[in-house]
Parts: C-alpha cells; sequence; structure tokens
C-alpha cells in the first residue's frame, strides 16, 4: 500500500512540477517537451487507477500524436513567445488573485463534499461489470451500444472541424499548372506537331 | 432499456435525414467545384423543408427515450425543432444576393448551416449531459465558420477567433460543471439524475451539485449571451456577415433557450430554488443591459445584438418563474422572437447603398418617404420589438410576465417592465430617424432581392397580424410545456 502511495505521489508531483514548467519554460520547445512528461505521469496515474486503455491511449494519442503535432508548429511558427509574455508580470496579481480566490472555493467545496446517497447505484448501472471485463473490453461495449448516439455526433464534429479548415484556409491559385493526363493521352500528331519547311538561310 | 436500434433510428430520423443529407451535397459540391454553390443551397432548402414537415407531423407529442435515455423526443422538443428549422430555413434564402455580392459565393454555406442545424437538433433532444455537450459542440463549430466565413474581410475574420476563443472558454466552464455534477451523482443521465435529487427527499443538495449548476449555467448562459456572459455579442453580431448574424439571432437562440429549460427543468427540477435566484439575476441583468447598452449605439447590428441580449432576459422571466406557465411563455416568447429578429435581419438585407449592405441607423433616414412599405414594415418590426400592444411583441412579453406575477416574482417584472420601457426609446429612434429625418446620401440600390422580400413580407405579416388569431401558438406552446415537465 505504501509503495502505491508512493508511487501515486511521484507521479502527482512530476505531474504538477511539468505542468507548471510547460508555462514557466523560456523556451517553447522545453514547454513542448515539459508537456510530454506531463502526459506521461498522467498516464502513470491512469494506470494506479487500473485504467490501462486510457493510459495508453494518452501515450499514443497526445504523446505520439498531439504533443508531436505542437512540436513541429512550434518550431516552424516562428513565434516570438518573449514577446507575447510580455505584460505578464502586470497581469500577474490580478490573475494570481482571482485564483486564489477559486482555489479557495473550490476547496471549501470539496471540504463540505456531499454525494447523493444514490450515486454508487447509479454509476453502476450503466457500466459493464468491471471485474470481470478488461478495460479495452468494457469501454468498447458501452461505447458503441450504449453511447452511440454520442460516439457518431463526436464524428460529425469531426468533420465540420475539418470543413471548416479547408473552408477558411484553402484558396485555388489561378496559373498553377497541373498534368492533365486525359489532354496528354489525345493528343494526336496533328495538334502536337507543326512541321514547317525552312529556306536555307532564312530562319524561321 | 428494451428499445432497439431500428426504433432508435425512427425517433432521430430527421436527424439522420439532414446529417447525411449534408454529407451527400458537401460530395455534391466537392465534386461539382465552385460552380455547384445554387444546385447544393437548393438541395439543403428541399432537405430542411423536409425535414420540417417531418418534425411537425411525425410524433404524437408523447415522451419517447432513446438510445439508452441518452436522448428524448416529446412534444416540447418538436416545437423547438421546428422553430430552428425555421430559422435555418430562412438563413439559407437569404444569403444568397449578400454572397454572391460579396463574391463568396460558396457551397459549403449551406452544409455548414444543415450540420448546425443537426447539432442544434441533438441540443434540444438531449437527455444526457454527454449528448448536450456534444450537440453544443456540433452546432458551434459550424458557427465559429460561419462567423468567419467571409475569410478576406478583417471584421468577419475577427468575429470568428473571438467567437471561437470565448466558445471555447464557455465549453470549459460547461464541462466543469457537468464532472462536478457527475462527481456529485454518478451519472450524466438527465432521468437518473432526477430521480438521485427525487431520493434527496428535500434535505437539501450537496454544494458541490450547486457549484456544477452553476458552472453548467455559465456556460449556458454564453450560448444565449446573457448577461454577464454577454461580450461577444455585439463584436460577432457586427463583425459577420449580416446573414449569418441573422442565422445567429434566430436559431442558435431558440436551441440554447431549450436546452437551457431542459437541462435546468428536468434534472434539477426539485432543488429549483437553488438555480432559481441565478436566472433571476440573469435575467434582471440581462433586460437591464440590453435596454442601457443599445442607447449609445449607431450601428443597425450591434443594436440589435443588444436588442437580442435583452430579449434572453425577457425570456428568462419565464424560466424563472418555471411550471407550465412560464415554460409556455418562454415557447411563445421564443417563436415571436424569432419571427420578428428574422424580419429586421431581412430588412438590413433588402438595404444596400452605394454597393455596400447598410448597417449604421443614419442610413434608415428617410425611408419613410422613400420606400413607405419597407419603412412600415421596418416600423412594425421595431414597435413590436419594443412590446407595444397589438403587435406580436406584446404578447410574446404578456405571457412570460403573466406567468412570473403568478409566480409572486413582482420584483422581476417590474424591472423587466421598466427595463422594456427604457428600450423603446432606441427602437422608436429607427422609427422617429425613419420618418422625420431627411434623407441621406445615395438612394437605396434596386431591385430588392427577392428571398429577403418575401421573408420581410411573411415575417411583417405574422407580426402585425398575430393579434388576430392568437390561439394556436399560445395551445402550441402550452401543449409542448406540458411534456416537459415529468
Amino acid at each position: 500500500m505504501t509503495v502505491t502511495a508512493l508511487v501515486f505521489y511521484l507521479f502527482a508531483a512530476i505531474t504538477v512540477a511539468s505542468g507548471f514548467m510547460v508555462i514557466s519554460a523560456r523556451n517553447p520547445v522545453h514547454s513542448v517537451l515539459f508537456l510530454i512528461l506531463a502526459f506521461f505521469n498522467a498516464a502513470g496515474l491512469f494506470l494506479l487507477l487500473g485504467a490501462e486503455f486510457l493510459a495508453m491511449i494518452l501515450v499514443i494519442v497526445y504523446v505520439g500524436a498531439v504533443a508531436v503535432l505542437f512540436l513541429f508548429v512550434v518550431m516552424m511558427l516562428d513565434v516570438n513567445f518573449v514577446e507575447l509574455r510580455q505584460g505578464f508580470l502586470q497581469y500577474l496579481p490580478v490573475g494570481a488573485l482571482i485564483g486564489l480566490i477559486l482555489l479557495v472555493e473550490l476547496l471549501l467545496v470539496f471540504g463540505s463534499w456531499s454525494v447523493l446517497p444514490e450515486a454508487g447505484n447509479l454509476a453502476a448501472a450503466r457500466a459493464p461489470d468491471a471485474a470481470t471485463l478488461s478495460n479495452t473490453d468494457a469501454l468498447g461495449r458501452i461505447l458503441y451500444t450504449q453511447y452511440l448516439l454520442p460516439f457518431q455526433a463526436a464524428g460529425a464534429i469531426l468533420l465540420v472541424a475539418m470543413i471548416g479548415a479547408i473552408v477558411l484556409t484553402l484558396r485555388s491559385r489561378p496559373g498553377v499548372k497541373r498534368q492533365k493526363i486525359s489532354d496528354q493521352v489525345t493528343r494526336t500528331m496533328e495538334t502536337a506537331v507543326e512541321v514547317k519547311k525552312v529556306q536555307p538561310g532564312q530562319g524561321i | 432499456m428494451t428499445s432497439s436500434l431500428s426504433t432508435d433510428l425512427v425517433l432521430i430520423l430527421p436527424e439522420i435525414i439532414l446529417a447525411a443529407g449534408a454529407m451527400a451535397l458537401l460530395v455534391l459540391g466537392a465534386f461539382r467545384g465552385e460552380g455547384s454553390a445554387g444546385l447544393v443551397r437548393f438541395g439543403a432548402f428541399g432537405l430542411l423543408i423536409a425535414v420540417l414537415i417531418l418534425t411537425a407531423c411525425a410524433g404524437t407529442g408523447e415522451k419517447v427515450l432513446g438510445f439508452n435515455d441518452m436522448l428524448v423526443v416529446d412534444g416540447f422538443g418538436s416545437f423547438m425543432k421546428v422553430l430552428v428549422l425555421i430559422g435555418a430555413l430562412v438563413a439559407i434564402p437569404m444569403s444568397v444576393d449578400f454572397f454572391r455580392r460579396a463574391a463568396t459565393d460558396r457551397f459549403e454555406y449551406p452544409v455548414l448551416i444543415l450540420l448546425a442545424t443537426v447539432g442544434m437538433m441533438l441540443m434540444i433532444s438531449a437527455n444526457d449531459l454527454i449528448t448536450l455537450y456534444v450537440g453544443l459542440e456540433l452546432q458551434s463549430l459550424a458557427l465559429y465558420v460561419l462567423a468567419a466565413f467571409l475569410r478576406d474581410d478583417v471584421r468577419s475574420t475577427e468575429a470568428g477567433l473571438k467567437y471561437f476563443v470565448l466558445g471555447a472558454l464557455s465549453s470549459g466552464m460547461l464541462l466543469y460543471g457537468c464532472s462536478l455534477i457527475y462527481g456529485f451523482s454518478g451519472t450524466t443521465n438527465f432521468t437518473d439524475l432526477a430521480a438521485g435529487i427525487a431520493s434527496l427527499e428535500g434535505q437539501g443538495a450537496g454544494i458541490g451539485l450547486v457549484v456544477g449548476i452553476v458552472f453548467l449555467v455559465a456556460g449556458l448562459a454564453f450560448k444565449v449571451s446573457a448577461v454577464p456572459f454577454h461580450m461577444w455579442t455585439p463584436d460577432v453580431y457586427e463583425g459577420s456577415p449580416t446573414p449569418v448574424t441573422a442565422f445567429f439571432a434566430a436559431a442558435p437562440k431558440v436551441a440554447a433557450m431549450a436546452l437551457f429549460l431542459r437541462a435546468l427543468t428536468v434534472p434539477f427540477g426539485e432543488i429549483a430554488a437553488q438555480w432559481q435566484q441565478i436566472i433571476i439575476f440573469v435575467s434582471i441583468a440581462s433586460m437591464l443591459l440590453g435596454a442601457f447598452a443599445a442607447i449609445g449605439q449607431t450601428n443597425m447590428k450591434r443594436l440589435l445584438a443588444y436588442s437580442s441580449i435583452g430579449h434572453v432576459g425577457y425570456a428568462l422571466v419565464g424560466l424563472a418563474a418555471g411550471g407550465e406557465e412560464g415554460i409556455r411563455g418562454v415557447l411563445v416568447y421564443m417563436a415571436i422572437y424569432l419571427v420578428m429578429t428574422l424580419g429586421t435581419f431581412g430588412v438590413l438585407l433588402v438595404m444596400r447603398k452605394d454597393g455596400k449592405a447598410v448597417e449604421t441607423i443614419q442610413d434608415f433616414a428617410g425611408l419613410g418617404r422613400s420606400h413607405p412599405w419597407l419603412a412600415f414594415v421596418m416600423a412594425a418590426f421595431m414597435f413590436s420589438l419594443a412590446g407595444i400592444p397589438p403587435l406580436a411583441g406584446f404578447f410574446a412579453k404578456f405571457y412570460v410576465f403573466i406567468s412570473a406575477i403568478e409566480q409572486g416574482l413582482y420584483v422581476l417584472s417590474v424591472i423587466g417592465m421598466l427595463a422594456s420601457v427604457v428600450s423603446a426609446f432606441y427602437y422608436l429612434r429607427v422609427v422617429k430617424i425613419m420618418y422625420f429625418d431627411a434623407p441621406e446620401g445615395a438612394p437605396l440600390e434596386l431591385p430588392f432581392p427577392l428571398a429577403s422580400r418575401v421573408v420581410v413580407g411573411v415575417t411583417g405579416f405574422l407580426t402585425v397580424l398575430y393579434f388576430v388569431v392568437p390561439a394556436p401558438l399560445v395551445t402550441a406552446a402550452g401543449a409542448a410545456a406540458k411534456t416537459l415537465l415529468p
């Protein structure tokens, strides 16, 4: 038990510390690398909870795809982060005050946290039996049955995102030379070759 | 849990038709290239009409749950869906002339309107926090793109970006609220939540649940642009292309208001006392801000943005009152508001001067002399928005305030009436400028676009002559309100 607790605190502490470093690192590339570290530690926390599927998805999707994409964006776009961060100190006191108030309020909420007496039953009623199934199996079962509608709607959201990106950025440029295979194939000797009789010493 | 997939699919047949149709039209547009806008628009228009008829006629109005209680189809939902579909239906032909002149007549516009409509219909039918969120995002994402549709126009892109950033923030708040509610109750389902809260038997909800509801309300208030989450509205309304603004002011507001009603009354109806005071505050603040902030506006779109904030405040009076009467009031309000708003934006879309769309109030000067009919209809819309009898807008306010007074919310009602008197100032100023100021600048471009003219005519007719037969709308709204409550 103590080992689990120790591992938990290790993962949690590194997650929080790297989260802090994401926003405070001077070099944006370092920020992204700290973000990846935070993802890995969050995956570790998921493992401790017994949610191995989420842990793997976090590593594969967030570290493997999203964070690498971030890294590309940060490296390719020449954003001046020093300039962006100007005014940071100016807004710090107000921001810190609001954050502090929110933190205190949330602590008060969690201090007097009372859960609905029915909560356990309600949660269990719609979830598959975790003891007999693996994570992946359980998620798959409810994702494609009970949550079919939101799952499909989420697909529609991705479609809208794709349409939006194309609508807002795609421009058809005039004068771009493209290969038209049908035109090339249908060329005959008459349309392609012109025979000129050149008089000696005259040129065309 | 005995419902099979086939019965579930029949429940969302309208949504499926719209979504599949949107994808088919998208493929058609992508293959036929830029010249296909007219065809896609025609297809989208036909689809919306078909779905409108299907939604209006199908269903007995009884409450049917589907998709493992993720979705609910009832009379309330059908009523709101019909309103949303009318808003979407009008938005497509009204845009033709505007986008053609702006040289952005693209086939994606009707496709995005269709997908946004699917999102709104999902929002209205949501019986689960997850369906609610997914529908909301489907709608919002399409709207962000529509706001920035004139991508070479600085104001339009700015509007899109502002809407996107603030919308993402509000979605974050909404999700945080949802997670708190889930943490408190162990479920995201409205039916289960209602059952769980009923089992408390008046012991009072935990503070965690109340904080969750507060965040949920904050997210929803953003979507209906109620004070204090209204800041994006004037900028987005001003910057977006006018047909898109007309759509924003009509359909998404109705859908978000439906969501507001369902998400508060169905799962949290038992603890209404916990959220009623928040709604009262939001309502009063919206009415007052809508009344006072619009006074200084000279841009017609900004003025209408503030006016819409005010109208959301009035509609929320009905929600604060609660009960069947209150909900009926909100439904009537949204129906009449939809008609008035579409008509007012129709007038804006009809008028063009010097090759540009009319935007400032001064452009209306002398309209009473040059185009008496247009000025008459516009004056009718302005009087109606101000809530002056016997126009439709008066009845809208009448029903919500009656319900509030019956519930003993006297302070709310009095403030609402006073705010409505203040707001009459800026509505009547438009009328005064139209009839008593000398014409300025170039005359209006003729001929007026046909689609907008038809919209203005029909909405004007409904607004002016609503008082002759008010019963059908009120009866339909009453029947719809009955199905929302357990």
